[in-house]
């Protein structure tokens, strides 16, 4: 895998410090409820828990789109400044760029040369396998397809904490397997500090080193664990024992809708 | 689509227009309504073309007024939302002026516009771009306060400045409402250039008006039916020219595939 430009701040994570972090909205009340907990740099950390616990409001602090009303929120880069990388739950793509200029995005944004920031988003591009669709426009691609784009686009300022709200969920099973393997991979080869939120217990035993399980809101901790699976992640893990048994764990964890207020 | 197919499709809308002219031509011609109240379509056809450069410099005359007048109102309208849509407190404060602005109605001020710019085409222009001005700003405003809030949330996230928010994402996004307001507006910008015109005088408001006094209906139906065609010109220039910016990537223009 060509990450030659990688060489400067290659295997950099940022480290992430929640201290006592709470957030109430209008209307729903308290979503987060005095959350404590640390990421190392370079963790692979999936945020589980189910739908409206808190785990996107969690995200969204986390990437400086929100403020916390009590608490302490610290990210700190290894080496050099803290550059976030955000995939949305929607590919969230500008309808009027095609791919490559959706992926040049956030260097333009940066006051980057067009030239100098196309070249940096052709790697991109090659390392989610999407070269030969850089002309395509949003409307052309199928869902995936949108996705990698997304996924591109976050990895472009080469981020060392990558922040995935959800990403996969509304993709069908094939693509987003094989969409999983590949940010593993990434992650893999790159070694930024990845926040990862999903409700799938099985996406999440896939993807992470460790798994949060929140509660329902408001949201705190229920359990903090990491997970015994081979560092390498392939589909042949989906269907060994291994696997199954640390899917049984979790889940025995994470609350079920009945349980739910 | 075939030369058949084109016909069978064309052969609906004229089918009344043929029926309602030569119901018209009849009517007229037999007695049953005086010709002073209505034209026969051949008197008209005919001072079309009898007076075809007298009508065509007047048409010239009002369409340029309306041109002027909607190149004022889109700008100062445009500017006018771009300033709204930045603060939710001048929006609250200046909109609902623009509102009130819109519902009085311009034949009540045009005799104003007359005593501030006097008799031509400033007064002309202005009630053209008075009359055009609301849509913009409305659709405007919508648009850019429309912006999907996940992209808002992208471009916040990579710290873009207020500049770049409006250039790169908000304006872009608000096209396609920018281009409605602009249809609506390019329809009221010659009704506005003509009400101007019966006040202020010049181009086809004032051959309606003299034609009115001669009692020349087939003149006023004649200079009535180029009116209507500016405003289907002006329109159809705003379509195309959306088509051309949208055409690769909004819904509205894209061709089904």
């Amino acid at each position: 895998m060509n990450s030659s430009s990688y060489s400067d701040q290659s295997k950099s994570g940022a480290a992430v410090r929640c201290e006592g972090i709470s957030r109430a909205f209008a209307g729903t009340g308290l979503v987060l409820d005095r959350l404590t907990f640390q990421i190392e740099p370079g963790e692979f950390v999936a945020l589980l828990g189910p739908s409206g616990s808190g785990k996107s409001s969690l995200l969204r602090l986390t990437a400086g789109l929100d403020r916390a009303d009590a608490g302490r929120l610290v990210i700190e880069a290894e080496q050099g400044t803290v550059s976030r990388g955000f995939v949305f739950q929607e590919a969230t793509l500008i309808p009027w760029r095609n791919v490559l200029r959706n992926t040049t995005l956030p260097l333009e944004l940066q006051g980057w040369e067009m030239e100098r920031a196309k070249a940096r988003a052709q790697e991109e591009l090659w390392r989610v396998r999407l070269m030969e669709f850089a002309a395509l426009y949003p409307h052309e691609l199928s869902g995936g397809m949108k996705m990698r784009t997304s996924v591109a686009r976050a990895l472009i300022t080469h981020p060392n904490l990558l922040l995935l709200d959800e990403p996969f969920a509304a993709l069908d099973e094939p693509t987003r397997h094989a969409l999983q393997q590949q940010l593993r991979e990434i992650w893999a080869a790159l070694g930024m500090t990845v926040l990862f939120v999903t409700h799938s217990i099985s996406e999440a035993v896939f993807l992470a080193n460790r798994i949060i399980v929140l509660s329902p809101r408001p949201a705190r901790i229920l359990l903090d664990s990491s997970i015994q699976l081979t560092e390498t992640r392939t589909a042949a893990l989906r269907t060994s024992f291994a696997y199954v048994e640390e899917v049984r764990r979790i889940a025995t964890v994470v609350p079920t809708p009945e349980q739910e207020t | 689509m075939n030369f058949k197919t084109k016909i069978s499709s064309l052969l609906p809308p004229l089918l009344p227009l043929i029926l309602g002219m030569a119901l018209a031509e009849i009517t007229v011609r037999s007695g049953w309504v005086p010709s002073y109240l209505i034209p026969a379509p051949s008197e008209v056809i005919r001072s079309l073309i009898d007076d075809r450069v007298e009508l065509a410099v007047a048409a010239w005359t009002t369409l340029s007024s309306a041109l002027a007048g909607l190149l004022l109102s889109f700008t100062t309208g445009t500017l006018f939302a771009i300033a709204l849509s930045a603060s939710d407190l001048a929006r609250r404060a200046f909109y609902p002026y623009a509102v009130f602005f819109q519902t009085v109605p311009i034949i009540s001020i045009a005799p104003l516009l007359v005593i501030w710019f006097g008799f031509g085409q400033p007064t002309v222009i202005a009630s053209a771009a008075i009359v055009s001005v609301f849509p913009i700003i409305a659709s405007t405003l919508l648009g850019l306060k429309s912006t999907e809030p996940a992209l808002i949330d992208l471009f916040t996230l990579y710290s873009a400045s207020a500049r770049q928010m409006l250039y790169m994402l908000k304006i872009p996004f608000a096209l396609p409402q920018i281009f409605s307001g602009l249809r609506i507006a390019s329809g009221l910008a010659v009704v506005g250039a003509i009400v101007g015109e019966f006040i202020g005088g010049g181009g086809l408001g004032s051959v309606v008006d003299s034609a009115r006094t001669q009692q020349r209906i087939d003149r006023v139906f004649a200079a009535v039916l180029i009116s209507a065609l500016l405003g289907a010109v002006l329109v159809g220039a705003v379509n195309l020219i959306s088509a051309l910016t949208l055409g690769s990537w909004h819904i509205s223009e894209r061709k089904a595939s």
